[in-house]
C-alpha cells in the first residue's frame, strides 16, 4: 500500500503540465485509388467556433488514404442542408459523397453542429445528426463524423476518434535522456504527456475500455510493468519480481495480464489476474526466450516470440498453458507480434538480411506480405479496425511512427521534430 | 588483509605478464579484434618489421611492465582498483543476436570469479546490453540472457549465486550511438559493476 501510495506521489512530481509538441501526420504515398469526396466548409452565422469542424474532416479522411477531397476551388456552391443542394450540378463533379454542416453558438459556450452525408447520385442522405457539446468537445466530435463518414462509404469501421500512445525521447544537452509517455489524438493534435522518467519506458498497451495503460517503465533501476488509469492519473506496480517484469498485454476482457517474467529464470509468459493478483504460468521452456505475448481476439489464446527453434519465431500457445505452435516459417527473424480485431491477421517484425521489416501474415492461408521499405522498422500496433499498422521507423537518425494499410499501398508518417518518438501503440475505439 | 591483496596484485601481475599478448584492452572495446587483426599481422612481420605503435600494444616490454606495476598509486589498495590487472576489464561483448561468451573473454572471466571467489562479501551486479537490431522486448530478454551468460560462467568458476544481480536494459542503453557494425558491436556487451565501488 506504501509503495502504491509512492508510486502516486511520484507521478504527480514527476508529470508537470508542459505542453507537448504535435505530431505531424502527412500522407506519403499510395492515395491513387482514394474515393472523391466534397465537404463543403461548415455554415456558422455570426461567429467564428474555437475548431473548424470541416477542416478536421477534411483532414481525417485525406489523412487515411482512402479519400481524396475536392479542393474548395471545385466546390460549385457552399450548401450547409439539403435545401440547399441542387444534386444535377453535384454529379458532375464525380464526387459520390457530399458532407454538409452547421455550427451555431447556443449560449456562447455549448455549441450546436449538424452535419449530413448525401449521396450525390441518388440524392440521399446516407446519415445525418445533431449534436450539443461544449466547446471543449469540437474536435473530437469532428472526429466521430469522420468516423460516421468513413463508414457509411467504405462499410468499415473508422478509427478517427482513437488515439494513440507513444514514447517520445528528448536528449538533454548533457548526455541524458527525457522520456515521455504520450497520448495524442489519432491525428497526432492534442499530446498529452501521461509519465515522465529519466529511465527508459517501454511497451504502452491499451485496455480494451481505452481507460488504462499498462507499459514497462525502468523507474527502480529494471524492468517493471505498471498500469496506469488515463483520467486520475493513478498508477500501480503490478509485476516487480527479480528479474525482468516486461511486454504487458491486456486480456479482451480487460481483467488480465499477459506478461513476461524472468523470476524463475529465464524469460517466461504468465497470466496475472489484476483483481486477485493471481499468477500463472504459460510456457516451460527454460533454454529459450519466451516474450511479447498478445491474445488472440477469443481471449482464449496468446501469440509470443520464442527462439525455442534457434531464431526468433511467432507462436500460439493456449492462454491455459501447454504446448506452443510455431506458426510464422518464412524469414529467419520473426517477433512483436500483434493480432487484427477479427483474429485473422498477424502483423509483426520481419528480418530479412540483417534489415527489420513490418509484414502481415494471413493465418488461414499461412501467406505473408511485406509492407515497409527502409528496414529499421519494429513495434507494429494494428488499428482498432485492422485496416492500418502503426509503427516504429527512424528517418534520417531520428526515430519517428509511420502507419501502413494492410495492403501495402497507403504510406503515413507521424513527423515530430527534434526529438525520438517510438514503441507506438494505437488504442481502441471508445464505447 | 592487506597482504593477501598484494600477493592478489603479484600474482595477476605475474600473470599478466605472461598473458599481456592477449592484449587486455582495458575499456576500449575494440581491443579483442584489434589483438585478432595484429596477430594476423604477426605472423607475416618477420621481414616487414612492426611499427612501434603495434610493438607497444601486442609485446610489452619487462620494463614497461615494471613501470606500471611500480606505480605506487596500487600499492596495497585493492585489486579491483588496479588498471592494469585483467579485472579491470568490466565489459564483455557478444556476437549478433548470441549470448555465447567468446573465447577471448574466458581469462578476464576467470580472473573475476577467482576474486569474487575470495572475496565472499562482495557482490556484483551483471547489466546486460545488445544492440538496436529488432524487436525491443526480445533484446531486452537477450541482454538478461547475456548477463545470465556471464553468471554462468563466473559461478562454474567459484563465485556463488548470491553474489550476483543480473538486469537487463536491452537495447535502451547504448554505449555507442549509430547505426552501423562498427557501433553496434560495442552496444553488444554484458557490464560487471562491482556493487558500492
Amino acid at each position: 500500500m506504501t509503495k502504491r501510495w509512492l508510486s502516486t506521489i511520484w507521478l504527480l512530481l514527476v508529470v508537470m503540465p508542459w505542453q507537448a509538441q504535435a505530431l505531424i501526420i502527412e500522407i506519403t504515398g499510395g492515395t491513387e485509388s482514394a474515393l472523391p469526396i466534397a465537404i463543403v466548409p461548415f455554415g456558422g452565422e455570426g461567429f467564428s467556433a474555437p475548431e473548424d469542424i470541416s477542416a478536421v474532416i477534411q483532414n481525417d479522411l485525406s489523412r487515411s488514404g482512402r479519400f481524396a477531397p475536392l479542393p474548395a476551388a471545385d466546390l460549385i456552391s457552399q450548401p450547409h442542408e439539403k435545401s440547399d443542394i441542387n444534386f444535377k450540378d453535384w454529379r458532375l463533379l464525380r464526387s459520390e459523397g457530399l458532407l454538409v454542416g452547421k455550427v451555431s453558438s447556443l449560449d456562447g459556450e455549448t455549441y450546436q453542429v449538424q452535419f449530413q452525408l448525401f449521396d450525390v447520385y441518388k440524392g440521399q442522405q446516407l446519415v445525418g445528426k445533431r449534436y450539443q457539446v461544449p466547446a471543449s468537445g469540437l474536435r473530437r466530435l469532428a472526429h466521430q463524423i469522420s468516423d460516421q463518414v468513413y463508414q457509411a462509404l467504405t462499410g468499415e469501421i473508422g478509427v478517427f476518434s482513437t488515439r494513440l500512445a507513444f514514447v517520445s525521447i528528448v536528449n538533454n544537452a548533457n548526455g541524458s535522456k527525457k522520456y515521455s509517455l504520450q497520448v495524442s489524438d489519432s491525428d497526432g493534435a492534442n499530446p498529452r504527456t501521461v509519465l515522465q522518467s529519466k529511465q527508459p519506458i517501454l511497451s504502452p498497451n491499451w485496455a480494451s475500455d481505452g481507460e488504462r495503460l499498462a507499459y514497462v517503465s525502468f523507474e527502480n533501476g529494471k524492468a517493471e510493468v505498471f498500469v496506469q488509469e488515463m483520467r486520475s492519473g493513478r498508477r500501480n506496480s503490478v509485476a516487480a519480481f527479480k528479474g525482468l517484469n516486461s511486454a504487458p498485454a491486456w486480456s479482451p476482457d480487460g481483467k488480465k495480464l499477459a506478461l513476461t517474467l524472468s523470476k524463475a529464470g529465464n524469460a517466461e509468459i504468465y497470466i496475472l489476474e489484476l483483481a486477485s493478483g493471481k499468477l500463472s504460468r504459460v510456457t516451460h521452456n527454460s533454454q529459450a526466450i519466451d516474450t511479447e505475448a498478445v491474445w488472440m481476439p477469443n481471449g482464449r489464446e496468446l501469440l509470443f516470440t520464442s527462439d525455442r527453434g534457434g531464431r526468433p519465431q511467432i507462436y500460439k500457445v493456449s492462454a491455459d498453458g501447454g504446448r506452443a505452435k510455431r506458426i510464422t516459417f518464412e524469414g529467419r527473424y520473426n517477433a512483436s507480434p500483434d493480432i487484427s480485431s477479427d483474429g485473422r491477421t498477424l502483423t509483426m517484425v520481419h528480418g530479412l538480411n540483417g534489415k527489420f521489416y513490418i509484414a502481415v501474415q494471413d493465418l488461414d492461408s499461412g501467406s505473408v506480405l511485406v509492407l515497409t521499405e527502409t528496414g529499421r522498422d519494429e513495434s507494429p500496433s494494428f488499428a482498432p479496425n485492422g485496416r492500418m499498422i502503426l509503427y516504429a521507423t527512424e528517418k534520417k537518425g531520428h526515430g519517428e511512427l509511420a502507419a501502413v494499410s494492410v495492403d501495402g499501398r497507403i504510406h503515413q508518417r507521424l513527423g515530430e521534430s527534434g526529438r525520438d518518438v517510438q514503441e507506438p501503440a494505437w488504442s481502441p475505439i471508445r464505447k | 588483509m592487506k597482504l593477501l591483496k598484494l600477493t592478489a596484485v603479484l600474482s595477476t601481475v605475474v600473470w599478466l605478464s605472461g598473458c599481456n599478448t592477449l592484449g587486455f584492452g582495458k575499456d576500449d572495446p575494440n581491443a579483442a579484434v584489434e589483438g585478432g587483426e595484429v596477430a594476423v599481422e604477426d605472423r607475416n612481420a618477420d621481414s616487414s618489421g612492426i611499427d612501434g605503435d603495434n610493438a607497444s600494444g601486442t609485446d610489452l616490454d619487462g620494463a614497461e611492465t615494471q613501470v606500471i606495476v611500480g606505480d605506487d598509486e596500487f600499492q596495497g589498495g585493492d585489486v579491483l582498483d588496479d588498471p592494469n590487472s585483467p579485472l579491470s576489464n568490466r565489459v564483455v561483448y557478444f556476437e549478433y543476436d548470441s549470448s555465447t561468451v567468446r573465447q577471448e573473454d574466458i581469462a578476464t572471466l576467470e580472473a573475476h570469479a577467482a576474486y569474487l571467489g575470495e572475496n565472499v562479501n562482495v557482490t556484483i551486479r551483471l547489466i546486460g546490453h545488445t544492440d538496436e537490431r529488432g524487436s525491443r522486448e526480445y533484446n531486452l530478454a537477450l541482454g538478461e540472457r547475456r548477463a545470465l551468460a556471464i553468471r554462468q560462467i563466473l559461478m562454474l568458476q567459484g563465485a556463488s549465486v548470491k553474489q550476483f544481480q543480473v538486469t537487463s536494459f536491452g537495447e535502451e542503453r547504448a554505449e555507442v550511438e549509430g547505426h552501423s557494425e562498427a557501433e553496434w558491436q560495442q552496444n553488444r556487451r554484458v557490464e560487471l559493476n562491482y556493487i558500492g565501488r
